[in-house]
């Protein structure tokens, strides 16, 4: 493996940015996350108060099992949602370092230099492991100067690091099997997500043990306990299958050819069907299996949910002091369509991704050079994106419908109210989309006129959700948490309607979309230069 | 004769590197012209510029006698583009890509695309990200050959080709240029130019540096000399036209501008001449000096200037 090391360099001087952004933000977290609790309940009994009524199915679903009622236990739980977003990092990072060098031919240039089969894997998995201790690192720090249990912080930072490098060496197995970065990001995604449902589906049920949790890497990770009777060997079963993958990674890449994945592709047409041949039909191409992919996920994550919300139900009508903290909470709406509301909220944080996804999608043609031919053909500007950008605002506003349609099918379905809670359920899911519509404006103006900046849109979108997942416990004031797009939609369904600040939403967007047309029109296309 | 391109000192700069400083073109319809300069040198710049991809800072540009940032939509329906780095959709096949470039442009003609395919041995059912470079060549080259555009715009175009598919290459040029279609060809290879192209511009550092058909370049070469003298060569260094010399004792090697010929040769005679031998110009050494001053008198091409 010669050049290893400096392939590694390498990766550092390219990532020397963005790593240090996401893997400081994030690994401080969970330290900010304590130290808001720590200030917000001070006296350990009020914090258990919390905890206990923060006990419930749904957000145990959510969140995970609360496994101790301590600080550093309720930090763990809340900031459940960081270890998902590091885990996520770390494997696009180490896509990005593998199959998407090999993609652009980078590979090849370095592959005919002094450098090793494995070296460029080494490399990506080096700054994976660089990537894990930081965020492991600044996690057990930090929870531990906020006062949480010492042992507890070790175990939370070792959760934090063995999620970075288990997706990251799941990412990197994935990477030998495709032949693009993109099917490999959306892979591993894909099982970033299905272990969220599984632990989600294991955990909603009550059973700390249900074997759904243990086979999620994500539940299994989270069955580390940190602050709870640590399990130590959770850990070392963790590290054992991150090395099994590495070396699994490392023996596809060595039996496969460069540039070739072992996935391999089929011949197809020799002329094209007439329904490519425009740039909608060209973009219809390219986005389509990405759409029915989050369509189905929509989907599937809408009956889930609307059925487990039936459960959560149950469960808290059994204990009537829960009752009546959650009806407090939601100030007379019932708490069903609290954990609906709830869930929604969750699925425009994704409808937003993936809006940015599909505007990003036109950046990458663009920087690719494959928007070069279309515009030296008879084709403006303003219709070749106008292709892609079909897809970001409408795209997700069709996967909110579906959402809110089997949400609703599920919910009707599971409490007997039927096929009246369609239409609620899924007029409460279309107040979203100007919010999701804001999101994806942004990344259209950043595009028009900082076209390389355009993939701060995932920056932009990672901030809105850590402000709402967390900006109401870091006590942040109201116009920071007022920020985010989503804090402006009404709380359906359940609360009150109000109209106008989506029609400011939607007002913004088109004014927004319109000024990064603009500058798109009339800036230089990139030239790879 | 009308010209199908003129572009008058257009000044292009990215940040600090000014990447074209003052060009001049002039592309008459019709002819197959050559565009030529070493690596860096702006050509691709330049034609970016003219498919109205990227804007000028300064300078007149004219296609069709329409402006090309403005008109591009209409301008581009009457030409077609090879660009000089040609990425593929991963997944869509050869075929595809050549059908939608084409029908993009404003349509192409069936029958000669597939008589273009056998020409160059293309299997088009072959999805883009499993073609080698040279293939990928032949997808873009097949699409732009294939329209009826009234130019083809071809930059670098068989970068990657083999010798073989480099004559089919020739011979399409050939039969465009029958057809009264005018080409822009950007080109590192000089035979492909001394083949092809009825004139030729030469740039460097973002600069035309000549300009005319190749036998007025011709014109510009030098012939190398070596001459046996009877005293010493006092003095020839220091005659216009000069270059390279060499002095070995009674001995000189040196190139002299052929304008200058006569005047170096009465000196040498003056000296006494006792053996001559001189070597006749060629179209390489004109080209080789021009890449050579990019790195030795002016620094590379398109390096940082002062804001
Ligand atoms: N988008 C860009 N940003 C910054 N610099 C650029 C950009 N595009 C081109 N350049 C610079 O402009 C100069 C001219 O480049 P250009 O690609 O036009 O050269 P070329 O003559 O086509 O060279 P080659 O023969 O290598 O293809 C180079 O110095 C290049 O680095
Ligand atoms: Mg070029």
């Amino acid at each position: 493996m010669t050049g290893t090391w400096q392939l590694f360099r390498l990766n550092l001087r390219r990532d020397r940015v963005v790593l240090p952004l996401w893997t400081i933000l994030l690994g401080l977290f969970p330290g900010l996350v304590a130290s808001s609790f720590a200030s917000l309940y001070p006296d350990p009994a009020e914090l258990a108060e919390f905890a206990a009524s923060m006990s419930n199915p749904s957000l145990t679903a959510v969140y995970g099992p609360i496994w101790s009622p301590s600080l550093g236990g309720m930090t763990s739980w809340r900031s459940s949602i960081v270890l998902l977003i590091v885990a996520l990092a770390t494997a696009f990072t180490v896509i990005r370092h593998t199959r998407a060098e090999e993609e652009q031919g980078r590979r090849e240039l370095l592959g005919a230099t002094v450098v090793g089969r494995g070296a460029g894997l080494a490399a990506a998995l080096l700054v994976a492991l660089l990537a894990s201790a930081v965020v492991g690192g600044l996690t057990a720090l930090g929870t531990a100067a906020a006062g949480a249990d010492g042992t507890g912080s070790v175990a939370l930072g070792l959760q934090y690091a063995l999620a970075c490098l288990l997706f990251g060496a799941i990412a990197a197995v994935v990477a030998q099997l495709t032949q693009g970065a993109r099917t490999a990001r959306w892979i591993s995604g894909a099982v970033l997500i299905g272990a969220f449902l599984l632990r989600m589906l294991g955990d909603a049920g009550g059973d700390l043990n249900s074997p759904l949790s243990w086979i999620s890497p994500i539940g299994f990770l989270q069955r580390i306990r940190p602050y709870a009777d640590e399990r130590w060997w959770v850990a070392g079963v963790v590290v054992l299958v991150v090395a099994l993958l590495a070396a699994a990674a490392y023996r596809l890449n060595a039996v496969r050819d460069l540039d070739a994945g072992l996935i391999a592709s089929r011949p197809g047409p020799a002329r094209a069907p007439r329904a490519l041949l425009s740039p909608l039909g060209l973009a219809w191409r390219l986005q389509r299996s990405t759409l029915f992919g989050w369509l189905i996920g929509y989907a599937v994550l809408g009956v889930f949910l609307g059925s487990a919300t039936d459960a959560a139900v149950d469960a808290v009508k059994d204990s009537p002091d829960l009752g009546d903290v959650i009806g407090r909470l939601g100030g007379g709406a019932s708490i069903a369509d609290m954990v609906i509301a709830a869930g929604l909220a969750i699925m425009g944080i994704g409808a937003a991704g993936q809006g940015v996804q599909a505007a990003l999608r036109a950046r990458s043609e663009e920087s690719a050079l494959r928007a070069e031919p279309i515009l030296a053909a008879a084709v403006g500007r303003t219709r070749w994106i106008g292709g892609h950008l079909l897809f970001a605002f409408f795209g997700p506003a069709l996967g909110l419908l579906v959402a809110g349609v089997f949400l609703g099918i599920g919910y009707g379905t599971a409490s007997g109210e039927g096929g009246g809670a369609i239409g609620r359920v899924t007029g409460a899911a279309a107040v979203q989309v100007p919010a999701v519509w804001f999101t994806v404006a942004i990344v259209v103006l950043l595009f028009g006129l900082l076209p390389r900046l355009t993939s701060l849109g995932w920056g932009v979108l990672a901030f809105f959700l850590l402000l709402g997942q967390l900006g109401a416990i870091l006590q942040l004031s109201q116009w920071a948490l007022d920020l985010s797009p989503f804090s402006h939609l009404p709380a359906l369904p359940g609360g009150d309607l109000t109209v106008t600040p989506l029609v400011a939403l939607v007002a913004l967007a088109a004014v927004l979309t319109s000024v990064g047309l603009v500058g798109f029109r009339r800036r230089d296309l990139a030239s790879g230069g | 004769m009308e010209n199908v391109i003129s572009v008058n000192g257009l000044v292009k700069s990215f940040g600090r590197t000014r990447a074209l400083d003052g060009l001049d073109l002039e592309v008459r319809r019709g002819e197959v012209h050559g565009f030529l300069g070493p690596n860096g040198a702006g050509k691709s710049t330049a034609i970016r510029v003219l498919l109205g991809l990227l804007k000028a800072d300064s300078g007149t540009t004219t296609l069709f006698g329409g402006d090309p940032w403005r008109d591009a939509v209409s301008l581009h329906r009457r030409l077609a583009y090879v660009p000089g780095d040609v990425t593929l959709w991963p997944n869509l096949t050869g075929g595809e890509v050549i059908d939608l470039l084409g029908r993009l442009r404003g349509g192409l003609d069936t029958k000669r695309r597939d008589e273009l395919v056998e020409r160059f041995e293309l299997d088009p059912r072959k999805k883009g990200r499993t073609y080698s470079k040279g293939n990928r060549q032949k997808v873009a080259l097949i699409a732009a050959l294939a329209s009826d555009a009234e130019l083809l715009v071809l930059d670098e175009p068989t970068s990657g080709l083999d010798p073989l598919m480099e004559s089919v290459f020739q011979s399409c040029v050939n039969d465009e240029r029958g057809a009264g279609r005018t080409v822009l060809l950007s080109s590192h290879i000089l035979a492909e130019a001394e083949a092809l192209c009825d004139r030729v511009s030469i740039i460097r550092a973002g600069r035309t540096v000549e300009s005319g058909t190749l036998a007025q370049l011709r014109h510009l070469t030098r012939t190398s000399i070596h001459a046996e003298l009877a005293g010493e060569p006092n003095g020839i260094g220091a005659l216009a036209g000069v270059h390279d010399l060499v002095v070995e004792g009674e001995r000189v090697r040196f190139q002299v501008d052929n304008a200058e010929l006569d005047t170096v040769l009465r000196a040498l005679t003056t000296v006494g001449v006792r053996g001559l031998t001189s070597q006749p110009p060629t179209l390489e050494e004109l080209f080789l000096r021009h890449y050579q001053k990019a790195e030795q008198a002016d620094g590379p091409a398109g390096q940082a200037v002062p804001a």
